[in-house]
């Protein structure tokens, strides 16, 4: 589950990260306020104005701004609150922003250059450990780095008995380049930043920029903090900052069935069961000249309720010109599962494109008499390479 | 012979109780699996599916002579129940559960170095030698005996490969389910491995998923070592970047991570990759040269 920007930097702060520090606002007023208020906390003069959306690449789209005034606090927020932020990640339709962080500046002049570093904590799949990532080349899009320079980027593996140990902190901050304060601060950093991962379940930290600031402190100037889903019944406070507005509204609802939906930009739905099974699905109705809508795992129980919400939950989606459903039947019996198609056919009245309908397993025959003998406008199939058939020869109409 | 599982295993079920335990174990004991008992903590001395409940799995090993394990336990003491069926001294340990923390397998990942315990999922479908012993949540009857060991990240996908080799004239001689997390027991290479030995098996199927590299791992190893013929596929050839399609290990991220990437290194190494799931049956009778007219 990912959170915002500043949700993660509070995080991070309890466990003594240090971070930019900021003051979340709703509003333009809210943020003049907040910009007084940090600048008595922190002194700043300057202040950074940064959209809270669930997306990277946030200030190529315009939305981190620096003001230099209150005035400009006002204008910069009211720009950014609001609009539809287009990053490289959010794709052309981007996101609505509804909150900005006001944050300080942490650029200021002092008695050394800053530098920018990269920092991120992920598990590493084929040891079944955790790593630090690390680069020197901070501020910058890491799959750029990965590609054109390699070498520049690091890691550190963490064994699950010990923790991160001392050494390896040292080593990290040596190899950032680092001396002095500077140096002792960046161990201190990455050790509590390691504590904090491992302390609340997260999937995924990503921290770039980390800043080495003019007078030698090491912070975390952004935050990317994914928790891991399996995880969030033991910390109810940080699955209770889920920001549902971040996510696609057909998929929240979706989820409230324990449906497992992903929408896509094609022109066939589908419903199966299971998630391999289901992308495989995705890739037939490619191979028949269509484009997969959606990815969507029903589950074990593919009841007619649930069947029915599938079926609605689909045809939301505008550029579905037909459906394929694919359920192999194993626990489940698919003349259950017939008799919740034709059930939900009725129930939702008209349906206004074709669908295949592909039952295999545990009574199949029985199944394809139920579909047969419904009257309903309704292509069956048992075999994968008829339903795949049925796609290409509806599409073709 | 077969892999991991055969009419001789004698297998403990934990969560044995519980609902999904008693409904698969049901099931298991009806297909002729030889169930010997179950655990649930508390419960001991009891008897359930008309076998002995035992507290611990040490218990069932003592007593009842368990060597297989299959865990139906729920994903806040899944792991737990893992590393007791591994200090218990199970060899082999099913598991069913799905949903299990990462920081909980990283903890049973590094439990298990070491020891002599064979993990296989989580959040699997278990392993079946056909006509022999089915442990785990597989539909039964769709595994007919036969020569085609197969190994997949997926359930139902499992099923359907099954079920075309069967329709195909073949037959199964075991299906490992390995499951779609980001960590766990058995690799893809690994059961590939056991099938690359066990003279009963003819040819292998492998069924792999976008994300993580279990699959480019299992192929390079094949290259130099295969004595028998491989069928692969890989589902998610449409699956967009950056999105978990379900399974939360069934996720692209990098380049080598994409069904196009994994496609092309399973065909330099000799593998036969089928670009549909439609065909997987009929591709595998043609390699091994028994097509039924």
């Amino acid at each position: 589950m990912n959170i915002h920007e500043h949700q993660g930097k509070e995080i991070l702060k309890s466990f003594g990260v240090a971070i930019q520090e900021g003051i979340v606002a709703n509003t333009s007023d809210e943020a003049v306020s907040a910009a007084k208020k940090l600048t008595e906390e922190t002194g700043t003069q300057w202040w950074v104005v940064k959209a809270q959306i669930h997306a990277g690449g946030r200030g190529k789209g315009g939305g981190v701004k620096l003001a230099k005034s209150l005035e400009e606090v006002k204008e910069k927020s009211g720009e950014i609150i609001g609009m539809q932020l287009v990053t490289p990640q959010t794709g052309a339709a981007g996101k609505k922003v509804h909150k900005v962080l006001v944050a300080q500046d942490v650029y200021y002049p002092g008695p050394s250059e800053t530098s920018e570093f990269y920092m991120s904590v992920l598990l590493n799949r084929q040891s079944g450990r955790n790593i630090i990532m690390y680069s020197t080349e901070g501020g910058m899009d890491i799959e750029e780095v990965a590609e054109k320079t390699p070498e520049l980027i690091y890691k550190e593996e963490v064994d699950p008995k010990t923790g991160l140990l001392p050494f390896q902190a040292r080593k990290i901050a040596f190899n950032l380049g680092l001396s002095g304060t500077a140096f002792k601060e960046m161990t201190r950093f990455v050790t509590s930043l390691y504590k904090a991962y491992d302390t609340i379940d997260a999937a995924l930290f990503e921290i770039n920029p980390v800043l080495k600031t003019s007078d030698d402190k090491i912070i975390a100037v952004d935050s990317k903090v994914d928790l891991d889903e399996n995880a969030l019944y033991r910390h109810p406070d940080y699955a209770a900052m889920r920001d549902v507005r971040e996510e696609d509204q057909t998929e929240v609802e979706a989820g409230e069935y324990n449906l497992n939906y992903v929408k896509l930009d094609g022109n066939v739905g589908c419903m199966v069961n299971g998630a391999g099974l289901a992308m495989a699905t995705m890739d037939i109705i490619k191979l028949a000249g269509g484009d997969p809508a959606n990815f969507l795992d029903v589950g074990g129980t593919a009841n007619a309720a649930r069947v029915e919400q599938a079926f609605r939950i689909i045809l939301k989606d505008p550029n579905v010109k037909a459906i394929l459903v694919n359920i192999f039947g194993g626990i489940v019996r698919c003349d259950r599962v017939a008799q919740g198609i034709v059930d939900a056919y009725k129930s939702i009245g008209e349906i206004p494109v074709p669908i295949i309908v592909r039952l295999q397993g545990t009574n199949a025959e029985e199944a394809k008499k139920i579909i047969d003998d419904s009257g309903l406008k309704v292509y069956s199939a048992i075999l994968l390479k008829e339903a795949a058939d049925l796609v290409a020869e509806v599409l073709k109409k | 012979m077969s892999v991991l599982v055969n009419k001789d295993s004698r297998i403990v079920v934990q969560g044995f109780t519980g609902n999904e335990g008693t409904f698969h174990a049901g099931q298991m004991i009806e297909y002729g699996t030889n169930v010997i008992g179950g655990v649930t903590p508390g419960k001991g001395g009891t008897s359930h599916l008309d076998r002995p409940v035992f507290n611990t799995v040490e218990q069932s090993v003592k007593e009842a002579g368990a060597n297989v394990s299959i865990i139906f336990v729920p994903p806040a003491f899944a792991a737990d129940a893992i590393m007791e069926a591994a200090e218990a001294g199970i060899g082999l340990v099913v598991a069913i559960t799905e949903g299990i923390p990462t920081k909980d397998m990283i903890m049973v990942k590094e439990y298990l170095r070491g020891r002599n315990t064979r993990l296989v999922g989580p959040n699997c479908p278990g392993v079946i030698t056909p006509g022999e012993a089915k442990v785990g949540i597989m539909p039964g009857f769709v595994f007919k005996k036969g020569t085609v060991g197969v190994v997949s990240k997926s359930g139902t996908l499992t099923y359907e490969a099954a079920d075309q080799v069967v329709k195909a004239g073949l037959g199964i001689s075991t299906a490992i389910g390995i499951g779609g997390d980001p960590i766990i027991g058995t690799t893809t290479l690994e059961a590939v491995q056991l099938f690359m030995n066990d003279p009963e098996t003819e040819g292998i199927i492998m069924i792999g998923e976008i994300g993580g590299s279990l699959e480019a791992e299992a192929a390079r190893w094949i290259k130099s070592n295969s004595n028998k013929p491989v069928v692969g596929f890989i589902a998610g050839q449409t699956a967009p970047a950056g999105r978990r399609m379900g399974h939360a290990g069934a996720i692209v991220g990098g380049a080598e991570d994409t069904a196009a990437a994994k496609m092309k290194i399973m065909a330099e190494c000799g593998i036969h990759v089928v670009d549909s799931p439609a065909v997987i049956g009929a591709t595998m009778a043609t390699v091994l040269g028994k097509v039924t007219a």
